[in-house]
């Protein structure tokens, strides 16, 4: 068996799975130390579906509090940046575009050196370790913690960020360090700033990941620990010590995948109903369509692979006006336990509106009878009518597809939405999240551009492929298991010798048989 | 002085936008490009924008911009030094100095790369360019109709490296400077088509950076006012919706060193029913709905989200996207029988006849569906 936990902003939730059957699922709040509400949950999870700690292969776990870190701008650390690229590049200087606030609480340290490669492997110009000396006394000096270097070209050739990194390590012992080509793609700018932001939650991480582990330590858990990432994939908690900017936009990942492990589909459009806000996606194949767009995080851009998502302003909070049918934008959110009619509050949300037209059973319901009863399904309406039309939107072809409605605030629709199929809101939808998580998938992604002039295309792409792979299964991965679920092949414009760049991202399920049996003989 | 008078750091955003547009969903994402232009008049001071009109006669003028692969350039950025050293290298080689900078296009990234170049040299930039739009060849200027020569040109990369070329025809220029640029590492900045004030009036496209600006101004007002961006961004164009829908099939390969390809679009709305087919070759060459062209380069094809008007390049056309595709036409010099010999549908390899596109066109046909 396995655990799956999501930390979100408002609420922990954790459920206990059997490979894809959900043995126990509960819901309790998040604290600020994250630890406690961890904590809470397990126990109230072990109350409802007794289990023996021995018995659990791996706890998955998908949290906001990165993402949070950043947004917020809390607990970030200092950052150097070191960028080898001179003479190229010095056009636009790392951070160049960053908000002012974020900028200030990194430090701006700066610092432009020689180095990176050229789109064909030879060399911009060679790395200097005179400057490298200079760079790392100034980061001695000003006791900076957190280094971040970027080279051009180095998702094709890392050689001189690893060199720049085995400098740094011996100079400066102790200094946590992130390099690009383990992070990002090719695009410059964006590989950087996810290297930055990377880099400045190292310290982060390594106290966060330590507190996930305590909570479990405390519970009596000591099965492996993952965390999920942006694409619906896991990472060890070594993995996430080094990439916590990887687990950023997971949770509505999860949400997405959870709602294709309860309703058995793979190809749907997924409406996630929260307190504030509903977020629709569209699952291929099992897998969230990805943005097409730059992502940007606390307003910085990157190149993530995030889900395509249509957010619109209507949660189980949101404030309801009877007399103009009009719900949300505005929402209680998490005072809903306090301000919402039927929990004795004096707001009229739409969960009272769905307890009044008798489509949920939460709280007092005796507290919203007087509520006009043709006003009530006016307001119901709108909301499905709003609803449906956004996930029409989010439809690429003429067919209709199944709606799977899942997240808290799912019992706001009850019947069907017009113009869609058949509406499906499976058992523990209001935990879609957790569940995401706990049947997260082992990936890695390969990005490079090749010469195809006088080879064989298909020989070529076939090395790419392999490479992808033997990463997956090098994650974790049960190697008959693993796919190819993803191969990108852009021609680059202008260039003579066919030069393509290549995506390819293998994925494969974790191998839990093999956790559990190296638990056993170690 | 132009009516938009300066170029400074709130409207080199706005100009970028637009810009995007005009690429016709090529010239290259003007994002790093509106990072150096930033960079430059953050540096620098904001540059000072000319109208065409007010060009002196005997005003001594070079087109900036850069050649190279869109997607090195994201990697592999300028050090922003390129277009100094290429306007120093061609004004030695000719034995005159420079008084103004103008645009070789109005589209895409080199939008961007002559306001950067304007702002470290101080020279004022013309409100005019050579395309009016983003065309992929640097023969496909205006002054090449008006036997004007685009070389001597300079050729300088980020080392410093610099090539003074002297060819015998534009199209033998291309054929150069697109070799040396592989060899620069697929990114090079370029001054050259030097040109006298007396020429401008004739060999630029007049105030397309106005223009640039009045559709990226027009369409973020609209969207603020929750008004139509797209129809705003038509207006401007003076152009009007030849289709909207979603994005079913993108198919693109390489050939001879472009990326060509074809997206499909399913029609939605008024539009239910019918198929647009875009070909590209880094910019929209053809439109076809129904199988029938109804937009033709020289003519502008842009497509942006149906919802937001965002600009939507050929190189991030992807599968479902919802889209809405604008036809507008083209300055009307690329009309004439010899504009159309460079950048007609012939040149491109395709077989139809050059049809002009006039907006009221696609409004007929709007009426005939509905």
């Amino acid at each position: 068996m396995h655990i799956g936990i999501d930390v979100g902003g408002t609420n922990t939730d954790a459920v206990l799975m059997d490979g894809t059957t959900v043995v126990g699922a509960v819901k309790r709040a998040t604290t600020s130390d994250v630890l406690t509400g961890i904590r809470e949950a397990l126990k109230g999870l072990a109350e409802a579906s007794p289990f023996t700690p021995a018995d659990i292969d791996a706890v998955m776990l998908g949290t906001t509090h990165f993402t949070n870190a950043v947004v917020s701008i809390t607990g970030l650390s200092e950052t150097a940046v070191v960028r080898l690229s001179l003479p190229a590049c010095s056009g636009v200087p790392p951070m160049a575009d960053w908000p002012v606030d974020l900028a200030d609480a990194l430090g701006r340290h700066v610092y432009e050196a020689h180095g990176g490669y050229e789109f064909d492997g030879r060399a911009i110009s060679a790395v200097r370790c005179e400057e490298l000396e200079l760079i790392a006394a100034d980061i001695r000096k000003k006791g900076i913690g957190a280094i971040a270097i970027v080279s051009v070209f180095s998702p094709l050739k890392p050689d001189d960020e690893l060199a720049a990194r085995a400098y740094f390590e011996t100079a400066l012992p102790g200094v946590h360090i992130a390099m690009s080509h383990e992070i990002g793609r090719v695009g410059l700018i964006e590989r950087e700033n996810a290297t930055i932001i990377n880099a400045s939650l190292l310290s982060l991480a390594e106290r966060a990941t330590d507190a996930f582990r305590v909570a479990l330590s405390d519970s009596g858990i000591e099965a492996p620990l993952y965390l999920s990432q942006n694409d619906g994939t896991l990472m060890d908690v070594e993995f996430a010590k080094r990439f916590p900017v990887t687990t950023f936009s997971s949770g509505p990942t999860n949400s997405m995948r959870g709602a294709a492990l309860l309703s058995g589909l793979k190809d749907c459009i997924v409406v996630d109903i929260g307190g504030t806000t509903a977020d629709i996606g569209i699952l291929v194949g099992g897998f969230p369509r990805q943005a097409t767009t730059h992502v940007d995080i606390g307003g910085v851009r990157t190149n993530f692979r995030m889900p395509d998502l249509l957010p619109m302003g209507i949660g189980g909070g949101s404030l309801v006006d009877l007399e103009s049918g009009r719900v949300g934008p505005k929402s209680v959110g998490y005072r809903l336990a306090t301000e919402a009619l039927v929990f004795g509050g004096s707001t009229l949300t739409a969960t009272d509106v769905a307890v009044a037209a008798g489509i949920a059973d939460i709280g007092d319901k005796r507290r919203v009878a007087h509520l006009d009863a043709q006003q009530v399904r006016g307001a119901l309406d709108a909301i499905a009518q709003r609803i449906a039309s956004a996930a029409d939107m989010m439809r690429t072809s003429r067919d209709p597809l199944p709606v799977v409605l899942v997240g808290g605030g799912s019992v706001l629709i009850d019947g069907a939405l017009p113009g869609m199929g058949e509406v499906i809101r499976p058992e523990h939808a209001g935990v879609a999240n957790a569940v995401g998580a706990a049947i997260a998938q082992i990936g890695a992604e390969v990005d490079r551009v090749l010469t195809l002039e006088g080879k064989d295309r298909a020989a070529e792409l076939h090395i790419v492929k392999s490479d992808a792979i033997d990463r997956a299964v090098a994650s974790g991965a049960v190697k008959s298991s693993v796919e190819i679920v993803e191969l990108d092949e852009v021609p680059i414009a202008y260039l003579p010798g066919d030069c393509v760049r290549v995506r390819v991202k293998a994925v494969g399920d974790l191998n839990l048989g093999s956790i559990a049996k190296e638990r056993a003989t170690a | 002085m132009s009516a938009l008078g300066e170029i400074n750091l709130d409207t080199v955003t706005v100009i970028a936008l637009g810009a995007t547009v005009l690429g016709t969903g090529g010239g290259g994402d003007p994002y790093v490009g509106r990072l150096m232009a930033e960079q430059a008049i953050r540096e620098c001071g904001p540059v000072t924008l000319i109208d065409p009109a007010d060009v002196p006669d005997d005003a001594f003028i070079f087109l900036c911009g850069m050649m190279g692969a869109p997607a090195v350039i994201v990697e592999k950025l300028p050090s922003g030094r390129e277009s100094l050293q290429a306007i120093d290298a061609l004004s030695s080689a000719l034995g005159r100095k420079i008084t103004h900078i103008a645009c070789l296009e109005a589209g895409g990234i080199n939008s961007m790369i002559p306001i950067a170049a304007a702002a470290r040299t101080g020279l004022p930039l013309i409100d005019a360019d050579g395309m009016g739009r983003a065309f992929p060849e640097l023969q496909m200027l205006l002054p090449t109709l008006e036997g004007i020569s685009a070389t001597p040109m300079a050729l300088v990369d980020e080392k410093g490296n610099t090539l003074i070329i002297d060819a015998v025809d534009n199209r033998s220029a291309e054929m150069f400077a697109r070799n040396a640029t592989v060899q620069m590492g697929a990114g090079a900045t370029m001054a050259f088509y030097p040109l006298q004030g007396d020429q401008v009036a004739t060999a630029l496209i007049p105030r397309t950076i106005s223009m640039a600006y009045a559709i990226g101004e027009g369409l973020l007002r609209a969207r603020s006012e929750h008004r139509d961006p797209v129809a705003e961004v038509a207006r401007h164009l003076d152009g009007a919706e030849i289709f909207s829908g979603k994005i079913i099939d993108v198919l693109r390969r390489t050939t001879a060193g472009f990326v060509r390809g074809e997206a499909v679009i399913d029609g939605t709305g008024a539009w239910s029913g019918s198929t647009m087919s875009i070909d590209f070759q880094n910019e929209f060459l053809v439109a076809r709905r129904n199988g029938e062209a109804v937009v033709s380069t020289p003519d502008l094809i842009c497509v942006v989200d149906a919802q937001t008007a965002e600009p939507i390049t050929a190189e991030t056309l992807r599968y479902g996207q919802r889209i809405t595709v604008i036809g507008a036409p083209c300055f009307d010099r690329w009309r004439s029988a010899d504009g159309l010999a460079i950048v007609g549908p012939r040149y491109f390899g395709y077989e139809h006849e050059y049809s002009p596109f006039q907006s009221n066109q696609a409004k007929e046909t709007l009426d005939v569906c509905l």
